[in-house]
């Protein structure tokens, strides 16, 4: 069964988006809402890492792949500056929320087929939040794009 | 007479619930002026503060000189407060008026005529929109101009020049009211109306300082607590206001922890079995999920998050539960806090849950705290479309298109539209270069000062400041433009229940000052805005012009006034919207039927996530099917960005006295208001003041991350922990600047905001206190409201003396015969007045 690796997978990229998230939100302080909000949205990634634990009890976690890696995720070590690295920013955020979202969904087939109530009800509490997130980033993305890419030097 | 300073809401005139609140009118004539010199009367409303209650003007040789409340006026039944009297005209007809335009020549304000400054503003307009197009410009306004001017502006800039950069200081202060009400039912619009305080069994104030905030509305409370039945009164606050004395139940929660409280609400509503269950199936939406949401927060929960007693929780919840009509109102204590619009959600929810709303006695006050905040909300002028439009829905953007006939593509409908906070730090980052600021003082009453003035200073950004004074604001203006003021002017204004109000131009504006209107339609022309036709985008010439092209704009959405006229608004009382055909008479109270305006094609916003802000959009709300119901929605917890620490121990919180308004631009130049709180000060606690060794009038210094206030103590009834500053206070009357004696309290405070509301958080930062001198005597706030020395009789009464005399009239058949009708202050008249409602007295 290769769950397991999923739910590495999926550990490993929650972990990986709390660590960008704080990133984002000590590098762009001066944005407050974003500032808080990141600091906000990491701590659901660090509670979704914690609701896995008890199914990783279960069923083990394979943190090495066997599959090789292609798309190499590691996660914001930096930030950019000015109104279009802020956008930048928010867009590899947005792609780091998305490997999280689709995870997850992938997760939640994997234990419908499994008929995994409690693994079901971590996933209806993680999976709406998840793509929350994504919906935020959205949201504030498409409210500074025209002034980054149209008004600003 | 009675001194309207000591004696802030005047003389009882009790009533029993159901009857009519007695008619008490108001009136203050200038010294040596009897009724008689009066040459006319001129039909008005009071712009001082949300409740807009009705008035006339005294003109004498073509000078104001007086006031009078109007008797037939459904809001005010003839009464007026503190500010209404002493500075509606005294706060307008003074010597310091700007009167000639200004510009900016060699780093100084000179005095120039308006060709010259609105060829300025043209030029640099023009210049910038060839450079780097509508993104460069933003216009901050207010929550003081009328309905015409709103509409102007919001013309100009979302169909001339296609800016989503427009806000106004609504921001500031009616940004929750509106997105909460958008958030549970569809759209802005006040459920309630004030004749639901006649009817109601219980009263809740969240966050509301009504005694201070809406004297009127506050006189009409206590009419009925002084009354035969006196309804049940609960209090959410951290400070002993007028409110929390008169309160069965005084919830004195640590600032920034409403949402917590309003969960455990909600919680014992489920956990008693309280909620209408036939209401919520029909007309609800999500009652599950909110269930789910609150279920952790428990009395003792919200004991330990909130500090308040577990036991008050209940019996609160318990008055809300189980009393058959309830009155909510909500106001800046919930709207400036951290988590705004989901604290002000739950107020909706809990009547939704007993089914508690569009009845007699059952109303939401989601309040506003300026007079005609409403109408920037309506009009278009801040980041709302006009009417109540969901910039979402393209059918709505093609009717506003079509109504202006322009491009639809120039209407700014691609992303949320621009909020103050978000305009400010544009313009920080050089992206924004043109700021027309109208009516408003950011410079004072924007968080964290030090920052804002650094924007306002920044050279690259070019600054025009449209006022009746040289506020701080306008010291930073490349152009400043003299505005009428009221009573200078014509327009229409709406209240915080939906009530529009006519207010004639009573006097010539001064020197070559003009209306906010004019100086608007001046820009217009001198830009040449046309529409598709080519021809003059506007092409009014006065404000009724403008009223009736707001009425079409109007028509089918939920704020229709296309049936309320000038000539109807003329006479009589204000008239609530919606008034059209259908309801020829305006309409008291709205969602009678349990229709609330959520159906997708129709509502004013598809909502959002209230943790995040992230917009739910139209695909998943059409697919929630909300036909018509209103929708419960929440967010989790979570604790203020800034809580106390070592280096900062205390909270602060910021917020009003009775006697002033805003930066006090108008009622610091009424010698009676000005004298009752004439400089800052902070409040601190019994057990605070005592470890700091602070005594009454000790010098203080308050010191955040951001800034420092030094500002006279006193020690007064604040919750332990927590430090009060009136935010009123700036620079104008000083030395024009914080050098040396800073005490404007958004020194200290954070920039930061509510995600979906988008209004600053004032109410939660933490501080540094500590005692710098000995004061020279008591400091000077007030001894007669929530500011009051814990230690009655150690500090001198507040008086008005003789220029703050009012005359009180109560109703004629009321009185005994042969009575003139005319009574002085003295004892109540209490239940001896019949309740009655008499036509307008004259
Ligand atoms: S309550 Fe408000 S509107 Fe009425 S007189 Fe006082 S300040 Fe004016």
């Amino acid at each position: 069964m290769k769950l397991p690796m999923y739910l590495g997978l999926l550990h490993k990229a929650e972990a990986t988006l709390a660590r960008s998230y704080r990133q984002i939100a000590e590098g762009h302080g001066a944005e407050p809402d974003i500032h808080f909000l990141c600091l906000t949205l990491a701590k659901q990634c660090d509670a979704h890492q914690q609701a896995l634990q008890p199914v990783v009890a279960r069923y083990g976690e394979v943190s090495e792949d066997d599959e090789p890696e292609r798309l190499h995720a590691d996660g914001l070590t930096e930030t950019r500056s000015g109104p279009v690295g802020l956008l930048r920013d928010l867009q590899d955020l947005y792609l780091l929320a998305n490997l999280v979202d689709i995870t997850w969904t992938m997760v939640q087939q994997a234990a419908q087929g499994l008929r995994d109530t409690e693994l079901l009800d971590v996933v209806g509490r993680c999976e709406s939040e998840a793509s929350t997130q994504l919906r935020w980033l959205t949201t504030r993305m498409k409210q500074a794009a025209p002034q980054a890419l149209i008004a600003a030097d | 007479m009675v001194d309207r300073i000591t004696d802030i809401w005047g003389t009882r005139t009790p009533f029993a619930r159901g009857e009519s609140w007695p008619v008490r009118v108001d009136q203050l004539l200038a010294d040596g002026v009897g009724e008689a010199d009066v040459d006319r009367w001129v039909q008005s409303a009071c712009v001082l503060c949300s409740n807009g209650c009705g008035m006339d003007i005294a003109v004498k040789d073509g000078a104001m000189v007086g006031v009078r409340g109007r008797a037939v006026d459904a809001v005010n039944q003839g009464r007026l407060g503190p500010k209404g009297l002493l500075a509606s005209w005294q706060g307008v007809a003074t010597k310091e008026r700007l009167t000639r335009p200004m510009i900016r020549e060699n780093g100084r304000l000179v005095e120039t005529d308006w060709d010259t400054a609105m060829e300025r503003i043209v030029a640099r307009s023009r210049s910038l929109l060839a450079d780097k197009g509508p993104l460069s410009h933003a216009f901050y306004t207010s929550g003081q101009l009328f309905i015409e001017e709103y509409y102007a502006l919001g013309v100009i800039g979302k169909g001339g020049i296609g800016t989503p950069h427009m806000d106004g200081n609504t921001r500031l202060c009616t940004a929750t009211a509106a997105a909460a009400m958008k958030e549970s039912f569809g759209s802005d619009g006040q459920p309630g109306c004030y004749t639901d305080i006649d009817e109601c069994d219980a009263l809740f104030l969240y966050g509301h300082n009504m005694a201070e905030t809406q004297t009127v509305l506050w006189s009409r409370v206590l009419d009925r607590v002084t009354g035969p039945d006196r309804p049940a009164v609960v209090c959410v606050d951290p400070r002993e206001t007028e409110v929390a004395r008169l309160a069965d139940v005084h919830l004195a929660l640590k600032p920034g922890t409403n949402l917590a409280l309003m969960h455990g609400l909600v919680r014992e509503l489920f956990a008693h079995g309280w909620n209408d269950e036939d209401f919520v199936a029909h007309h609800t939406l999500n009652v599950e999920e909110l269930s789910a949401a609150v279920q952790p927060w428990t009395p003792e929960e919200v004991a330990r998050t909130c500090g308040v007693e577990a036991d008050d929780v209940r019996r609160a919840a318990g008055i809300f539960g189980t009393s058959r009509r309830v009155v909510s109102t909500v106001l800046q204590g919930f709207y400036q806090s951290s988590q705004a619009t989901a604290s002000s959600c739950q107020v909706n929810n809990l009547h939704l849950l007993r089914g508690m709303i569009g009845r007699p006695g059952c109303g939401i006050l989601q309040m506003n705290g300026q007079p005609t905040a409403q109408n920037n909300r309506e009009c278009g002028a801040d980041g709302d479309l006009p009417g109540f439009r969901n910039w979402e829905n393209p059918d709505h953007v093609n009717e506003l298109a079509a109504l202006w006939n322009v491009d639809p593509q120039v209407i700014p409908h691609w992303a949320p539209p621009t909020h103050a906070m978000q305009i400010f730090r544009y313009a920080e980052q050089g992206s924004i270069g043109f700021l027309w600021i109208s009516a408003t003082n950011p410079a004072v009453s924007m968080p964290e000062l030090p920052r804002i003035r650094k924007i306002l200073a920044s050279p690259g950004l070019f600054v025009v400041v449209q006022d009746l004074y040289m506020t701080e604001t306008a010291q930073y203006a490349d152009v400043v433009l003299p505005a009428a003021g009221w009573g200078e002017k014509t327009g229409t204004f709406t209240n915080a229940s939906r009530t529009v109000h006519l207010s004639d131009q009573a006097v010539e504006p001064p020197g070559e000052a003009r209306s906010d209107l004019d100086i608007f339609l001046d820009y217009s022309r001198r830009m040449d805005f046309r529409n598709k036709g080519g021809a003059p985008l506007l092409d009014w010439v006065g404000p009724e012009d403008a009223y009736r092209a707001w009425q079409d704009c109007s028509r089918g959405r939920p704020c229709d006034y296309t049936g309320i006229s000038y000539s109807k608004l003329r006479g009589g009382s204000g008239i609530q919207w919606p008034c059209n055909e259908e309801h020829p008479g305006g309409t008291k109270r709205l969602y009678g039927d349990g229709i609330f305006p959520s159906n997708p094609d129709y509502c004013e916003t598809y909502g959002h996530d209230l943790l995040t802000g992230a917009t739910v959009g139209p695909q998943a709300f059409r697919a929630m099917a909300p036909a018509g119901r209103a929708l419960f929605k929440t967010a989790p917890y979570s604790p203020p960005h800034e809580e106390p620490d070592a280096d900062y121990p205390f909270r602060y919180t910021t917020g009003r006295t009775v006697y002033h308004f805003h930066t006090r631009t108008k009622t610091a130049r009424s010698k009676p208001l000005n004298r009752a709180a004439p400089d800052a000060w902070v409040e601190l606690s019994v057990s605070d003041a005592g470890r700091l060794g602070v005594a009454e009038g000790d010098i203080v210094s308050v010191r955040s991350r951001r800034g420092e206030i030094v500002v006279p103590a006193r020690v007064g009834d604040i919750r332990s922990g927590t430090v009060f500053a009136p935010f009123h206070y700036g620079y104008w009357d000083e030395c024009g600047s914080p050098d040396g004696r800073p005490r404007a309290a958004n020194e200290l405070t954070m920039t930061d905001w509510d995600p979906v509301s988008k209004q600053p958080v004032f109410k939660s930062a933490a501080v540094h206190v500590e005692r710098v001198a000995a004061g020279a005597g008591p400091s000077a706030a007030p001894t007669t409201t929530a500011s009051r020395p814990a230690s009655a009789g150690s500090v001198p009464v507040t008086v008005g003396g003789p220029e703050a005399q009012a005359q009180e009239t109560f109703a004629p058949e009321a009185l005994p015969a042969g009575s003139a009708g005319t009574v002085s202050a003295g004892p109540v008249l209490g239940a001896a007045v019949p309740a009655t409602t008499v036509g307008e007295l004259s």
